[in-house]
């Protein structure tokens, strides 16, 4: 049967090309491989070789012929016996018809009331100690990697050393050098080994010794382990942790002080999570372990010797997504997370001896984030302010002020103030270093602004 | 441990039976020609953005997978239509992931280049040059971390070669005794830019050494001696020796993608490979000459992987696009 060579589309864009010159001419016998013809595309000049063997029967597009059309008709294939005169010009392919995409859901203006959950974190009456975040994060890996032997930790330093921050102290002794693994300093490549083993069905957790480190690993976590589930149809994801510490530290300079919050919550795919207290560095470390997709879980030097109270439990998470009022007020909702808490605990503390009353919130997770909890609180104090160490072009903060704009505009009494660090590299002189980061003044300042005290 | 290179399987002393020899064509030949289906798809705007075709290279993949065991992993770059097909991959499966189709392997969510089969232990398809390179040693550590005796074949090409994170790799690799192999398919064109070019090395495989890896240099247009190099890597993995480098050295027909009007070779260049060395021509002479099958047997295969390919192109053209909903599904597990 005769069959129509079509005019190709030879790059991504291409929607018509000019047909340059052709290499055969009508009663010629070609076979699959063999060039056809030169098609000048938008880019280039390519070559276009059969793919079905048979005899030119006729050229229906005379060389130099500008503006082809893809899919129309250039030539027409005669198989053995067949004449050219059995040809019957036909109308070139139709191009599919485009499906119109669908329209956007409209963000409803003012919400119902957000469902929220308000359960607490520990029932009334459980018993307590004392532990500080490091301990904590350590015992959360710990008691997984009891439950789960396909659970392991690997990076710099974290075995014979014990942790640069020591916080897989005595886990070698405990798990041995098959589940407690020293690397090379070699994040790029270490990272994407973890990647392949979760792909494999091992749950890896992998140190940075800090996060500044993991920017040479930025392709294995966003391209490698957090696309990788939905690329694949939902067949094979990677179960994983990338933990370490994050944000500025103390007069390390630029290069070792960067919070990323902002960055990775960009990312479809991944969870990012980045806790406060010691119960929740523990009580979150379990989720992420447990969690069947990649989390990020973004620790802080300075909070590493924090005491807190911890739940004296035998299995305490923390669920992902649902943020934590540390303190109830009603006059100005501050969101924070990580660090930030720290000025935002304290800042509220003096407003409160001022007479305003601040509402405390800690995201506890950036992505999934309870927006829900954010907006049931300003629909009760009307005004926000955001506190985080990170920069603030595309901070979190100004996230957060977008979905507030979107949900609860109408709730708003004043805009939203992102209180974040500069717009500068770290410094490293101490008084730049101070001024660099966000203090507990600027977040009173930013408190008295929304409430116009 | 010193690297040392093969020479050829001898033509006259197939490490084969005859029956298997035919099996090794078919495979060849099932790639070829599902290429060129992809590439006229491709033409005809059904199969869009990078297409990256396979054509020319069709001994290595066919010719390790010879030599591998059930259970055994493997992971490649963009180019892995071929690889997919090797590994006992569905046709219709991957043809209808090129048009972005419900019936394709990543319900049409993947495309060309990223494709996956947790049954037959295909872990992708990776688009970033040179990633599956830890990502595939990351595989062959989970099997030694779960002591089950398989083994990870991980592809790249010589352009990956030159990225950091191979070496990176291939140390962490040598110092843990991961069962891994490296196969470096070097087509002697990372896209546009020769080997003489980019790399100073002029056997790449050589480079293992100063990580303590064997490795050796094969004949990639040659299948027997890729199934026998394939199988010497295969028992110094297995046996727990660690990781092990093939450098097999072969060549694309094809432009580096369906995009690549390949203006840094010559047209003489390719033609001579296609007319002096094509692995496909290579065994059909063997079989005919050794009368291990007729013309008209090897017609039949032909005509029988003819259907194929037009089934999958049928299946491909006519799965229906993804529903819409798919959009938001597989972001987290």
């Amino acid at each position: 049967m005769a069959t129509e060579i079509l005019m190709p589309a030879l790059s991504p864009t291409m929607e018509e090309g000019t047909l340059a010159k052709w290499l055969v001419k009508e009663g010629d016998t070609v076979k699959s491989g063999d060039i056809l013809a030169e098609i000048e595309t938008d880019k280039a000049t390519m070559e276009f070789e059969a793919v079905d063997e048979g005899i030119i029967g006729k050229i229906l597009i005379a060389e130099g012929t500008e503006g082809v059309k893809v899919n129309a008709a250039i030539a027409v294939l005669l198989e053995d016996g067949e004449s050219a005169d059995d040809i019957v010009a036909s109308a070139p392919a139709q191009a599919a018809p485009v499906e119109a995409a669908p329209a956007p859901v409209a963000a409803a203006s003012a919400p119902a009331a957000p469902i929220v959950d308000t359960s607490p974190d520990w029932p009334e009456g459980t018993p307590m100690k004392q532990q500080t975040v490091r301990e904590a994060i350590r015992e959360g890996m710990s008691e997984e990697m009891r439950r789960d032997d396909t659970v392991f930790l690997m990076g710099e330093e974290v075995a014979e050393y014990e942790g640069a921050y020591k916080i897989s102290q005595g886990m070698l002794a405990e798990f041995g050098a098959k589940r407690v693994i020293d690397t090379p300093i070699t994040e790029h490549g270490f990272a994407g080994i973890a990647t392949g083993a979760s792909f494999a069905g091992l749950r890896p957790v992998v140190e940075f010794m800090t996060f500044n480190f993991a920017m040479q690993a930025m392709d294995h976590i966003i391209n490698s382990a957090a696309k990788t589930l939905y690329m694949s149809g939902g067949q094979m994801g990677a179960p994983m942790v990338f933990r370490g510490p994050n944000g500025a530290a103390a007069r390390v300079g630029a290069q070792h002080s960067q919070d990323y919050a902002a960055w990775f919550m960009q990312v479809p795919g991944l969870k990012v999570a980045m806790p406060y207290a010691a119960s929740d560095a523990k009580g979150l470390m379990k989720t992420a372990i447990r969690d069947d997709n990649p989390v990020i879980f973004l620790e802080n030097e300075i909070m590493y010797g924090k005491t807190f109270d911890v739940p004296d439990v035998e299995d305490y998470t923390v669920p992902f997504g649902k943020a934590r009022i540390w303190r109830e007020g009603t006059d100005v909702t501050i969101v924070s997370f990580g660090i930030g808490m720290t000025y935002s605990l304290e800042a509220a503390d003096k407003l409160a001896e001022e007479g305003i009353s601040v509402e405390v919130l800690d995201l506890r997770t950036i992505r999934p984030m309870d927006t829900a909890a954010i907006i049931k609180s300003v629909m009760k104090t009307n005004r926000c302010v955001t506190v985080e160490e990170g920069w603030p072009q595309g901070s979190v903060g100004s996230y957060i002020s977008s979905v507030l704009m979107q949900e609860a505009f109408d709730y708003l009494d004043a805009p939203v103030i992102n209180c974040t660090g500069k717009d500068v590299p770290m410094p490293y002189a101490a008084n730049l270093e101070r001024h660099a980061l966000i203090t507990t003044d600027e977040v009173i300042a930013a408190v008295k602004q929304v409430t116009y005290k | 441990m010193a690297a040392r290179k093969t020479t050829k399987q001898p033509a006259d002393k197939p490490n084969v039976s005859a029956d298997e020899l035919k099996a090794l064509y078919k495979d060849m030949l099932l790639i070829r020609r599902f290429e060129e289906k992809a590439g006229q798809l491709y033409g005809m705007g059904l199969i869009g953005g990078f297409c990256h075709l396979y054509i020319g290279q069709e001994a290595v993949v066919v010719g390790l997978e010879a030599a591998a065991e059930e259970g055994d992993k493997r992971v490649t770059s963009y180019r892995d239509h071929g690889h997919m097909l090797a590994c006992g991959m569905d046709a219709n499966g991957v043809m209808a992931e090129l048009t972005g189709r419900e019936g394709g392997y990543s319900k049409g969510k993947g495309g060309s280049m990223h494709m996956f089969s947790k049954e037959k232990h295909f872990y992708g398809g990776h688009g970033i040059v040179a990633a599956q390179v830890p990502l595939g040693a990351g595989l062959a550590f989970a099997d030694k971390y779960q002591e089950n005796g398989r083994v990870t074949f991980t592809y790249f090409g010589d352009g990956a070669a030159n990225q950091g994170q191979v070496y990176e790799t291939f140390n962490m690799a040598a110092l843990w005794d991961l069962p891994c192999i490296f196969v470096i398919e070097n087509n002697q064109y990372a896209m546009g830019t020769s080997q003489q070019r980019s790399t100073s090395s002029a056997e790449i495989y050589e480079r293992g050494k100063s990580f303590g890896i064997p490795g050796e240099a094969v004949d990639g247009m040659d299948v027997l001696a890729v199934k026998a190099a394939g199988e010497t890597a295969v028992a110094h993995c297995r046996s727990g020796k660690g990781p092990y480098i093939l450098e097999i050295k072969t060549y694309r027909y094809r432009g580096h993608s369906m995009s690549d009007p390949a203006k840094y070779r010559t047209r003489e260049e390719v033609q001579k490979m296609r007319d002096e060395r094509d692995p496909i021509e290579q065994v059909r002479e063997m079989l005919l000459t050794g009368k291990h099958a007729t013309e008209d047997d090897l017609k039949a295969i032909d005509k029988d992987i003819k259907a194929v390919v037009n089934e999958s192109a049928e299946f491909a053209k006519n799965s229906p696009e993804p529903a819409l909903e798919e959009l938001w599904t597989d972001i987290y597990a």
